[in-house]
């Protein structure tokens, strides 16, 4: 696990050609991790027949509205699931 | 012409008017048994288990929480042991987390890439869990969307959105109401709704 709770991440804003679990709205978005939740099969790879091995480091990451919807107040949080392949230390 | 004494066709049941995802289902079934991937007693087995699920199932994960802190705080901690501890089915995936709503923070569960969703604890999804409008506003406007499911929040009321994009499933633990001291558990349970497991609605009136 290279990332643990508290820590800042970037969600990388590159473009993925086929199945996978980052939503385009979070993408390049700076957020917290606020949990750390355990290993999980490849979803990428998995779901076109492999087994999604090796596994990879499951984090849930929080992020506020407001960083997310500029017209949005900005108290609200937003939480998702993200594969650590996904995440940039951020400062 | 038959050759049992009558002349009506026998088409297969259920076909007629069948939507257009439902025979685009049936087709990609008949290709994964053709093709040796599954069986049709398998889909069944899968079907006749996803409807015996409902969200009381939940509900007695939330009430017993709501009575006893230790296991609620055991709850917080592992959802799926906890379920398992009640002999609750806490399904397949190996992550059940449970989210408690309190005075101070709102938690509210969507899949914005899909549906994922807790159907060990809560049963199939309800049809808006699975549409455009829930999955893009309850991210981007979750106040707006709690208040056409009827629920106001004051202001101070943090919301936090939990989008279930992968592996784990997410299960809320609605505010015990006031005033229900004198319940017991079936009668707490019986008024925590599924809406209000996934952070849309308060439990039930009692």
């Amino acid at each position: 696990m290279t990332f643990a709770p508290g820590d800042m991440v970037r969600v990388a804003d590159r473009p993925h050609t086929g199945h996978h679990r980052t939503p385009g709205y979070l993408k390049g978005k700076t957020g917290r991790i606020a949990r750390v939740h355990a290993a999980f099969a490849n979803p990428e790879t998995r779901a076109y027949g492999a087994d999604g091995l090796p596994r990879l480091p499951l984090y849930l990451v929080e992020f506020t509205g407001g960083d997310l919807w500029p017209s949005a107040p900005g108290r609200d949080r937003v939480c998702a699931d993200l594969f650590e392949h996904w995440l940039e230390p951020s400062a | 012409m038959s050759d049992h004494g009558h002349d009506h066709g026998h088409d297969p049941i259920g076909r007629d008017g069948e939507p257009a995802a439902a025979a685009r289902v049936r087709a990609l079934e008949d290709l994964l048994v053709e093709k040796g991937v599954l069986t049709h007693e398998e889909v069944r087995a899968r079907v006749d288990w996803l409807v015996s699920r409902t969200p009381a199932h939940g509900a007695r994960l939330v009430a017993r929480a709501w009575l006893d802190s230790a296991f609620k705080q055991r709850a917080l901690d592992d959802a799926r042991s906890a379920a398992l501890e009640l002999g609750l089915d806490p399904g397949e995936s190996p992550q059940v987390v449970a989210l408690e709503n309190t005075e101070d923070v709102h938690h509210m569960v969507v899949c914005t890439l899909c549906s994922c969703y807790p159907k060990a604890l809560l049963g199939p999804p309800p049809d808006w869990y699975k549409s455009l409008p829930y999955r893009s506003r309850a991210v981007s406007d979750p106040r707006g969307v709690l208040e056409e499911f009827g629920l106001h929040l004051d202001e101070q009321v943090d919301v936090r959105v939990v989008d279930s994009t992968a592996d784990v499933r997410y299960v809320v633990i609605p505010q015990r109401p006031a005033g229900t001291e004198h319940l017991d558990e079936a009668e707490l349970a019986a008024i925590v709704t599924r809406d209000s497991m996934i952070g849309v609605a308060h439990p039930a009136a009692h």
